[in-house]
């Protein structure tokens, strides 16, 4: 990578990103589930050059014991960067940012979780960053949910997240790597698909209450498109498992009612 | 009034499944009278319950389930047993022997050895707590144990037992299929054993499709035929493995009690402990004859548990 440069505009004449964006337009996203298969549940995620894989394992017995909580599971999140993944090496030892991401990951994930089904054991979310560009928070945050889901663990909803930034006086949605160091400000956050319940807001540098107010239409619109690509993302992994294994699905459809898990149901019935 | 979903649609956690006056089951949850999925699964509606299957997940005990645990550890008089997931169950050694034990339960059950128990009591605060009084329950000696997924081991056991049962039958083999997903099986002979795991395999990758019971049948009819053709040509090989096969299974069934005998022998210097060596002889000489049954009993012990 070139030495890096403060670009002279942030936005060019036309109204347009660095990157050639409008405004309010999110970075090309791609999401694959179940990339990792020693794991339970597992996600990628690229958003621009941002390239994160997401690993659940769980819920399992945890260790060290004095961290169990007696009425739900700990949800555990460690949000790691590769020492490749910014053009400067970053040290691989734990920094006090990954910790507190981390956190804020763990806090925004929670409150989708049904954790009370499962006391005293433990959900862990590795997060590992192979590339960043921007917004590593917020994709994170997207890989995780999806893999949350992929491991079979119970949840009220996806949750997508999204950065809102401040450039040249104006809004900027999901902001790339320059927008993010040379520009005035970004407010990352996440949300329960369901409900719109916002489950992670933080900001830096200065927003009017205007202008925050205006961020978080401008963030929940691109949220709520992003809950579409998740969604998409997680059936088709499911559905391609399916199309696999039967060769051909359609051929089976017929007795779908009489034949699949009849024992499972038989023991519903009689609660 | 409504429902969102199509017959068995592939759903993800958040989705709207119905509203109204439907009931949400396992798998879903309900807020404000509407039914959402928790789950990725497939969703279906029975009567008016709505439930989702679940396509991934670890095992979680639930009363009166038939699993097979691994002892990890001997604490006092209990046996703690891995039943997978993320739950360690204890066995209490008054559910697995009869008064009077010896102090040293060590010796009946070792760390390392594969147990069939049935779950007794779970709930959020204790357990999961096993017991072994129960027909087919006890030490699995022999065989291989097989590890699938357990959120397909309903499929494994079919509708009132009818996929394992025609796998039994058709490959003549003893299994025990266990609600944690493991599985135990004892075959003949290796090949014998290599079709029941591709089996077993084949119903793990392909448990959401119909008619699977067919497909399977039909996949080891072809198998069996094609090993009777090459039959011939492997009489040689398989029958100086089967040859060697008891020899090498029957040692280590008989092994412990040779070594409980000297062992109570010195110890019978006092009255107490003679009586527990007895009973552990006992316990020994009808393992062989239980294993046997534990075949045929389990699948009624299976479908009990599900039809429950």
């Amino acid at each position: 990578m070139s030495p890096e440069t403060k670009p002279s505009f942030l936005i060019n004449p036309e109204g347009l990103r660095i990157d050639g964006r409008r405004t309010d337009e999110i970075r090309p996203i791609e999401l694959k589930v179940g990339v990792i298969k020693q794991a339970d549940g597992s996600a990628s995620i690229r958003q621009g050059k941002t390239y994160i894989l997401a690993a659940v394992y769980g819920p399992r017995e945890l260790h060290p014991r004095h961290l169990t909580i007696n009425d739900r599971a700990y949800l555990r999140c460690v949000y790691s960067m590769a020492t490749f993944s910014v053009p400067d090496r970053k040290r691989p030892a734990p920094s006090r940012r990954e910790r507190e991401i981390s956190m804020v990951i763990a806090n925004a994930l929670k409150p989708a979780l049904f954790l009370e089904d499962y006391p005293r054991a433990v959900v862990d979310v590795f997060i590992q960053v192979l590339q960043a560009d921007g917004g590593t928070r917020c994709a994170a945050i997207n890989a995780a949910s999806l893999a949350l889901a992929d491991a079979g663990i119970p949840m009220k909803s996806l949750v997508p997240a999204v950065a809102v930034g401040n450039a040249e006086g104006k809004l900027l949605v999901d902001l790339g790597d320059e927008e993010d160091k040379y520009g005035g400000g970004d407010v990352p956050m996440a949300m329960l698909g369901t409900t719109g319940e916002i489950t992670l807001l933080q900001q830096d540098g200065s927003f009017s209450k205007e202008e925050l107010v205006e961020a978080m239409g401008m963030g929940v619109t691109a949220m709520k498109y992003l809950l579409e690509l998740q969604k998409e993302a997680l059936k088709r992994a499911y559905t391609k498992k399916v199309a696999i294994d039967g060769e051909d699905v359609d051929e089976y459809e017929d007795d779908l009612e009489t034949d699949l898990g009849e024992a499972e149901i038989a023991g519903e019935e009689d609660e | 009034m409504a429902v969102y979903f199509r017959k068995r649609e592939v759903v993800v956690p958040g989705e709207l499944l119905a509203e109204g006056r439907y009931r949400s089951s396992m798998g879903t949850y309900d807020e404000k009278g509407k039914i959402y999925s928790a789950l990725v699964g497939i969703a279906e509606l029975r009567g008016n319950t709505v439930k989702v299957v679940p396509l991934e997940g670890v095992y979680i005990p639930s009363e009166g389930d038939l699993v097979i645990g691994t002892i990890t550890r001997v604490a006092g008089n209990n046996w703690k047993v891995d039943i997978t997931g993320p739950y360690g169950a204890s066995l209490h050694a008054n559910n697995a022997l009869r008064r009077p034990y010896d102090d040293d339960i060590s010796r009946y059950f070792n760390i390392g050895d594969v147990i069939a128990a049935e779950i007794t009591a779970f709930d959020r605060n204790s357990g999961p707590f096993l017991t072994l009084k129960g027909r087919g329950l006890g030490l699995l000696a022999e065989g291989m144990i097989l590890d699938l997924s357990p959120a397909k081991i309903p499929r494994v056991i079919g509708r009132s037992g009818s996929m394992i049962n025609m796998i039994k039958d058709k490959l003549r083999i003893e299994a025990v299929v266990a609600q944690n997903g493991r599985i135990w099986i004892r075959a003949p002979d290796t090949s014998t054993l290599n079709l029941a795991i591709k089996a077993f395999k084949m119903i793990e990758m392909q448990a959401h499709t119909s008619k699977l019971t067919e497909r399977i049948g039909a996949m080891l009819d072809q198998e069996l035929a094609d090993m009777k053709e090459t039959a011939p040509k492997l009489t040689e090989i398989e029958s100086e493995e089967e040859a060697r096969a008891p020899v090498n299974a029957e040692p280590p069934e008989e092994e412990p009690e040779p070594l409980v005998e000297e062992e109570s022998a010195e110890e019978a210097m006092t009255a107490l402990a003679e009586e527990p060596a007895e009973s552990e002889a006992s316990d020994e000489e009808l393992a062989p004859a239980e294993e046997a049954e534990v075949a045929k009993d389990n699948d009624n012990t299976t479908e009990e548990v599900i039809e429950e």
